[in-house]
């Protein structure tokens, strides 16, 4: 195995495949910045070109365009508080306030960085142990994917930081978004309001843009009448890069942590980097010794994030490569890629077509660190967008949401929608709603949804519908572990009591 | 000079009049072709590796554009409201375009309005189990589900789909009860199916013949054995007349003059005739089809009849 992972590096490294697998990672850092195009779109639209490729070319580039876009959505994360996909929601919460701070480089190298790091260790699972995981991706089932679900929903008692009924409003305000349209499961229509082109439902990104964007630009551009996005402009210098790396190192449980959240939620089919980085996030404020810091602007916050997100991507790839089950939608389209190119996943991938698959894993492995070479020194560049005007910046943001927003579907109607989420989110943030909270009952949802729809068909089909969606090991610990993440931020303001009785009271 | 004037007026009139006439040349400007799900699925890989080839036979250029939602549906209605001149077409699928309208009431579009131009590819669909499972053939997983009905989990992609219909179908033929087990899409309905969480699958070809070495394909709901695994028999083989397949084709809006419709179905049926085309469909587990746009018609005229009454007995 070794010696096929140093021949798939001697492809990568072939003066025409590196040319390959660098427009790749530049490209996907495009897709992934620009909100509105996703790394799905920039693969699917490269596809056609790998038709002309050798198979192991094809394959490098859309590696880099994976790779890339895993890190690229940070960018608009950080300095427009505008997630380039769902995966960097969880970048906005710290990458946004070290943008006001004027820490806006420190926050992009942190995320190429910590999403270089992420992926590499993601690969290395990838390379080395994709069977046996790809066998224990299977275990997951209904069960265990709704309470997956409801573990993703207890996060709502870290974003909602102190005002948990806001916080389950919220959820419940997302979870109820999420069944606009089509049933997946029972395949009938609902809360469309008679309007057919309902029946798509609502899409995340274009939630996002709403939610995130808009209100941004509502509140301190033209609402304030301020002349640049942040109070402080961004001054990028190399000691920078120097100083975040070093800090980075001196958290090596969080990055660990963080990378392995990434993978492991990477490899359930279907959950992909949107859930990773939430709970990525939500793990590093819990055991955090200052859960405080988090949210106002540390570099922490960001490499929780990014780390998982990009951890997700080689991850989602293990039921791919082994079983031909992508678990993420630009999974899917690799996997496409593959049939195309005459490589059906599987064993034989490992045996027959070996050469390539290694050099798609080394491409995968190599565009991690383009992403941080591309993203240190692109820091320079990108850190300083923020510096531009607002009588500037600021319609060519809007220009950008009207655009993003009706690209990703083709379909006016988003548009329209992106706008009303924008004043629905204008009124919350003026009410100390985060909308984060929303979005989180949006992206779960469909999850618990299906997970119980599926549960309880199944369950009655067995016997027992109660016994059938507790009594499994995963589901067990998912349980558990839901629990505990429920119940932590009372233990925790009882022990910040205990510990200092003057400050729990003053807080109350 | 005024009569002069004049003449050139008149001319220029009659010109302008001829010009529609003129440029019924067809095609003389690009062609949009829809794909109504997202880009990397079926229906836009098949669309992609038509798309050169279309450009080459008809000579204008042909853009891919994406529509995806309701499983097809926001798509189709959008095709519908399109000017009927040739230039927007789209990717249409059976089932979908038929079970849609007949289950949701109103899903933006009708049926009928949809005029088919060609299909060109057949996804078989079958019925399979794990090789550990305790049923070798289709009779012993019948003989089963006679003694315990609803005990018998199948998993499917979606309800109102091509699998879902073919359960409900089946179930009738054989006088049988399963529990039917949707998912959202034919992807992670495998995964399941594959994790054991369900004990049966209905499965697309492509699918099924991905994964021959884990599973035992039942029967395939075809005319005759699917050819890339001949050895799994079909149901009319066993008694039942399930006839159960995706087909993907292309349509244009309701309206279109035949004359139009003629040059589109040339173009594609001379593309799905290609032998190096249908060589690579076999190959990706899919079955290579040229039907023409009036047995188009007919086909679907005859599966809206078959299909009509199994969804309303099963709304009600």
């Amino acid at each position: 195995m070794l010696d096929a992972a140093i021949s798939g590096l001697g492809h990568v490294f072939e003066f025409y495949n590196f040319l390959s697998l660098f427009i790749g990672v530049v490209m996907g850092i495009l897709f992934g910045a620009l909100p509105g195009l996703t790394a799905t779109m920039g693969l699917a639209l490269l596809v056609p070109f790998t038709f002309t490729m050798s198979p192991a070319s094809g394959l490098i580039m859309l590696a880099g365009i994976y790779v890339g876009s895993m890190y690229g959505d940070a960018i608009p994360a950080t300095l427009i508080n505008t997630p380039g996909t769902p995966a960097a929601i969880a970048t906005t919460f710290d990458g946004f306030p070290l943008a006001q701070k004027g820490m806006a480089q420190h926050a992009l190298v942190t995320a190429a960085v910590a999403s270089s790091f992420g992926s590499l260790l993601a690969n290395i699972v990838l390379a080395f142990a994709a069977p046996p995981l790809a066998e224990a991706s299977l275990k997951f089932g209904p069960s265990e994917y709704f309470w997956l679900g409801v573990f993703g929903l207890t996060i709502i008692a870290t974003l909602s930081s102190g005002f948990i009924f806001k916080g389950l409003l919220g959820g419940a305000m997302g979870l109820i978004l999420s069944t606009v349209g089509m049933s997946p499961l029972g395949g009938d229509v609902r809360l469309t309001f008679g309007f057919p082109e309902l029946q798509a439902g609502i899409d995340l990104i274009v939630a996002l843009i709403g939610f995130f964007c808009l209100p941004e630009i509502l509140t301190s551009i033209v609402g304030q009448r301020r002349r640049s996005y942040t109070s402080r402009q961004v001054n990028p210098s190399l000691k920078v890069i120097g100083e975040v790396i070093r800090d980075l190192f001196r958290q090596p449980v969080l990055m660990l942590r963080s990378s392995f959240i990434g993978t492991i939620i990477g490899f359930a089919p279907g959950a992909g980097g949107n859930i990773a980085s939430m709970v990525s996030y939500n793990e590093a404020v819990r055991w955090d010794k200052h859960p405080e810091e988090y949210g106002k602007g540390t570099i922490k916050g960001v490499a929780a994030s990014e780390a998982a997100n990009s951890a997700m991507a080689p991850g989602s790839l293990i039921p791919l490569l082994t079983l031909g089950i992508p678990g993420s939608p630009p999974a899917a389209v690799i996997l496409g890629a593959l049939m195309l190119h005459g490589m059906r996943p599987g064993a034989e991938l490992f045996s027959a077509y070996a050469d390539v698959t290694y050099a798609f894993i080394m491409g995968l492995l190599v565009a991690a660190f383009l992403v941080t070479l591309i993203g240190t020194f692109g820091s320079f560049v990108f850190s300083r967008i923020i510096n531009i005007p607002a009588r500037f910046l600021a319609p060519v943001v809007v220009f950008m949401t009207i655009l993003g927003s009706y690209a990703i579907r083709n379909n006016v109607l988003d548009v329209w929608i992106m706008l009303v989420f924008g004043i629905i989110g204008l009124v919350s943030n003026k009410l100390k709603f985060h909308p984060a909270t929303i979005v989180l009952g949006l992206i779960l949802g469909p999850f618990v949804e299906e997970g119980l729809v599926q549960s309880i068909l199944a369950g009655k089909a067995a016997g027992s519908v109660i016994r059938y969606m507790t009594l499994q090991p995963i589901s067990m610990v998912l349980i558990a572990m839901s629990l505990m993440s429920a119940l932590w931020p009372l233990y925790a303001s009882w022990r910040e009591k205990k510990r200092n009785p003057a400050r729990g009271a003053r807080e109350k | 000079m005024k009569r002069m004037l004049s003449i050139f007026l008149a001319l220029v009139c009659v010109m302008m009049f001829a010009v529609p006439t003129l440029a019924g040349k067809y095609p003389a400007k690009k062609i949009v072709y829809q794909i109504p799900f997202n880009p990397g699925g079926q229906s836009d890989l098949e669309a992609r590796r038509q798309q050169p080839l279309l450009e080459k036979l008809l000579g204008v250029k042909v853009v891919i554009e994406y529509k995806p939602g309701g499983g097809g549906s926001v798509g189709w209605a959008n095709l519908v409201r399109k000017k009927p001149d040739g230039y927007f077409i789209s990717g249409i699928n059976i089932p979908h375009i038929i079970l849609q309208p007949l289950a949701r009431g109103n899903a933006g579009y009708k049926t009928e309005q949809i005029v088919p131009i060609a299909f060109f590819q057949a996804t078989p669909i079958g019925l399979a189990v794990l090789k550990k499972s305790p049923f070798k053939t289709l009779k012993d997983f019948v003989d089963y589900a006679k003694k315990n009905p609803g005990a018998i989990t199948v998993g499917g992609s979606g309800t109102w789909s091509g699998h879902h219909i073919a359960n409900l179908q089946f179930q009738k033929m054989a006088g049988i009860k399963l529990t039917y087990i949707p998912s959202k899409g034919a992807a992670p309905s495998v995964a399941s199916f594959l994790g054991g969480h369900v004990q049966a699958l209905w499965g697309n070809s492509n699918d099924l013949y991905q994964h021959r070495e884990r599973i035992r394909v039942l029967g395939f709901g075809t005319e005759k054995p699917f050819a890339p695994m001949p050895e799994v028999p079909t149901f009319k083989s066993q008694g039942y007349a399930l006839l159960a397949s995706i087909d993907r084709g292309a349509g244009a809006p309701p309206g279109t003059p035949p004359e139009i419709i003629q040059v589109l179905e040339k173009a594609f049926l001379t593309i799905a005739n290609d032998p190096a085309i249908k060589a690579k469909m076999l190959q990706d587990g899919f079955i290579p089809i040229a039907m023409d746009s009036a047995r188009s018609k007919a086909y679907i005229a005859e599966k809206i009849k078959q299909w009509a009454p199994v969804v309303k007995e099963f709304k009600k």
